[in-house]
């Protein structure tokens, strides 16, 4: 009897619960923040995982290897010659910049051109990697914002949905500023815990992909939660949301707390949409397709060692891989707080013999920050090459090329064959620090080792 | 019928057309180098209607659509995968490219011959003897894929709404 009692007051308390998770997520209509925002954009009360819906888009972006292929194919396919609305196209230059051959320079000169024709003025040709200069100037939480790159995911970090497209689906919003999607399921990690001195987000997000695989969250989005998330800066959430692309996802999400709103303050744009924060703050506990739970206190520095960004290792099993090339940049970890980071451990040191150490800062506003703060003569001091912000060496047809038999350890997202040179150098992904010690030392290091 | 390339896992666009040939100023002067870091011979030696076979997460990466264009400049009309990524498997559908997913892609060798009948959704693989049935794409992307693609899937609209 005594045990028939104890369920039954089991079953009562999860009744409950359920119904007050149910009354939580009603106000919603049980959506995820991802779902809210897309119904918003498609003019809909509520959204379903798997429903095809047609949205209107808040801004579109391309860049230097998109844009060109965009324009043929919405003029000489879709016949339209003018884009719907010139304000919500941003057309950025930023992977080969300075232009370093004739063909490059064509291209650039076309987009020119093009942007002239069609009144574009968000026109960027030498203040950083897309995505930074998106982050600084363009996105805001419950936008919807697709790109024609990849790593248009990353926006997810301040509370906006937003996804990488091909060219053909850019034409197409270009003629229309509409597009159709599919809804995402949601996939939700739960950080708990404190990250170890010297692990950092790059080490979260490599954490994840090997957790998931290269296409475990294929057509997914990725919602990062949980009491950890306090303890990420948005350029930390920037770093983890900017690699989900790498694990397949379509995009992310980070419900937008006081530390995004300051950031916004801090950028001199503030958002003060009170109602879209508290509607994205109610749709926490809605319900997703699954929960993922992650203890930060537990992880190490990773690396993703070649040629699959989910094939990787903890530090320990690879430290002391003789290196040729570091690169200290890209849209993942290009920013200030990574200059930073990286400063802090070369200070008063210089790299190995033989190395090619290249900072390249993701944008304009980080360069000059990093000036002014002295980063910049710390790095030249200890013997770096430092580019003017781009994509540089991470796209790989521009600087710092690899010889067949060279070696990087990149602060970048990509470790594909052939990614930054010869199919036959190696390419490996780790956080600033690392990438750091291991210029110093000339070999995958642990930063411990060199401070 | 077609003769199939086999490829492996995780094969990214990078590997199916390297960033360094982007800027060249047609989609057939890079079509030359299509796979070149797999197989530096796939470009010159691809024929209309062979049939590319990979296994997980085809086509990841990066979201050049110039991936799906150099395959379709050298005929490729046909992908066959265990799995696609997202973004590349929407690019092919827009330029009318079928992408077909599938587990008997670990079952096809390099060199086998590929006759798809792409009205019933029977992959044959002429050389192993075996069938295998496929679900076929249905709805507004079978409409696009019809169509020849988004574009021409768009024109097509306007000319008969007017």
């Amino acid at each position: 009897m005594f045990i028939v009692k104890d369920n039954f007051w089991i079953l009562i308390i999860k009744y409950f619960n359920k119904v007050e998770k149910i009354n939580m997520s009603s106000k919603n209509n049980g959506m995820t923040a991802t779902e809210l925002i897309i119904a918003r954009h498609a003019n809909r009360e509520r959204v379903k995982p798997g429903e095809i819906v047609n949205v209107s888009v808040d801004m579109c972006m391309s860049n230097d290897a998109t844009t060109l292929l965009t324009e043929r194919i919405m003029k000489d396919q879709m016949k339209t010659n003018s884009v719907w609305d010139s304000s919500k196209v941003v057309i950025i230059v930023d992977h080969q910049v300075p232009a370093d051959s004739i063909d490059t320079s064509v291209v650039q000169q076309g987009m020119a051109k093009f942007v002239d024709e069609q009144d574009i003025d968000k026109y960027h040709t030498t203040d950083g990697v897309c995505h930074q200069v998106m982050l600084e100037n363009y996105v805001y939480p419950g936008s919807l914002i697709l790109g024609a790159d990849s790593h248009t995911c990353s926006y997810g970090s301040i509370g906006s949905v937003s996804s990488g497209i091909g060219s053909t689906d850019l034409a197409a919003i270009w003629a229309s500023g509409e597009t159709w999607l599919k809804v995402p399921e949601t996939v939700r990690f739960v950080l708990e815990g404190q990250l170890k001195p010297y692990v950092s987000a790059k080490d979260i997000a490599l954490y994840i992909i090997n957790k998931v695989r290269a296409n475990g969250l294929t057509y997914k989005t990725m919602e990062l939660s949980g009491p950890a998330i306090s303890f990420l800066s948005v350029p930390e959430r920037f770093t983890i949301c900017n690699m989900a692309v790498e694990a397949g996802a379509k995009s992310t999400m980070i419900i937008p707390d006081d530390s995004v709103l300051e950031f916004f303050n801090e950028l001199g744009r503030p958002f003060d949409d009170n109602e879209l924060i508290s509607a994205l703050k109610e749709t926490e506990n809605a319900p997703c397709h699954s929960e993922i739970k992650i203890n930060l206190s537990d992880l190490e520095p990773m690396i993703a060692c070649p040629h699959y960004v989910d094939n990787v290792k903890p530090l320990s099993e690879v430290k002391g891989l003789k290196i040729d090339q570091t690169f200290l940049g890209s849209c993942t970890n290009g920013r200030i707080e990574d200059l930073r980071e990286g400063a802090n451990i070369i200070k008063n040191k210089t790299i190995a013999p033989h190395m090619r150490f290249l900072v390249t800062p993701a944008s304009l506003n980080v360069y000059k920050q990093a000036l002014k703060e002295g980063l910049i003569n710390i790095f030249l001091d200890a013997g770096a090459v430092v580019n003017h912000p781009g994509c540089s060496t991470c796209w790989g047809a521009h600087q710092g090329i690899l010889a067949p038999g060279q070696r990087m350890v990149t602060t970048g997202n990509r470790n594909f064959k052939g990614r930054a040179g010869s199919p036959e150098s190696e390419i490996y992904l780790a956080s600033p620090s690392v990438v750091v010690a291991s210029a110093i030392k000339g070999e995958l290091t642990h930063p411990k080792e060199v401070i | 019928m077609g003769q199939a390339w086999k490829f492996g896992n995780n094969i990214d666009t990078d590997q199916i057309i390297p960033s360094q040939y982007l800027v060249l100023p047609t989609i057939k002067d890079m079509s030359k180098y299509t796979m070149e870091p797999q197989n530096p011979e796939f470009g010159k030696q691809c024929k209309p209607g062979d049939v590319i076979v990979g296994e997980i997460n085809f086509g990841c990466g990066s979201s050049r659509e110039q991936a799906p264009l150099v395959l379709k400049e050298l005929g490729i009309r046909i992908i066959i995968a265990i799995d696609f990524a997202r973004i590349f498997f929407r690019n092919c559908i827009n330029n009318g490219i079928m992408p077909i997913e599938h587990d008997c892609a670990t079952e096809i060798s390099d060199k086998d011959i590929l006759d798809i009948d792409l009205k019933n959704g029977v992959i044959s693989n002429q050389t192993t003897k075996k069938e295998y049935q496929f679900n076929k794409i249905e709805g507004y992307l079978a409409d696009i894929l019809d169509a020849g693609g988004l574009a021409e899937y768009i024109v097509k609209r306007k000319e008969k709404n007017g």
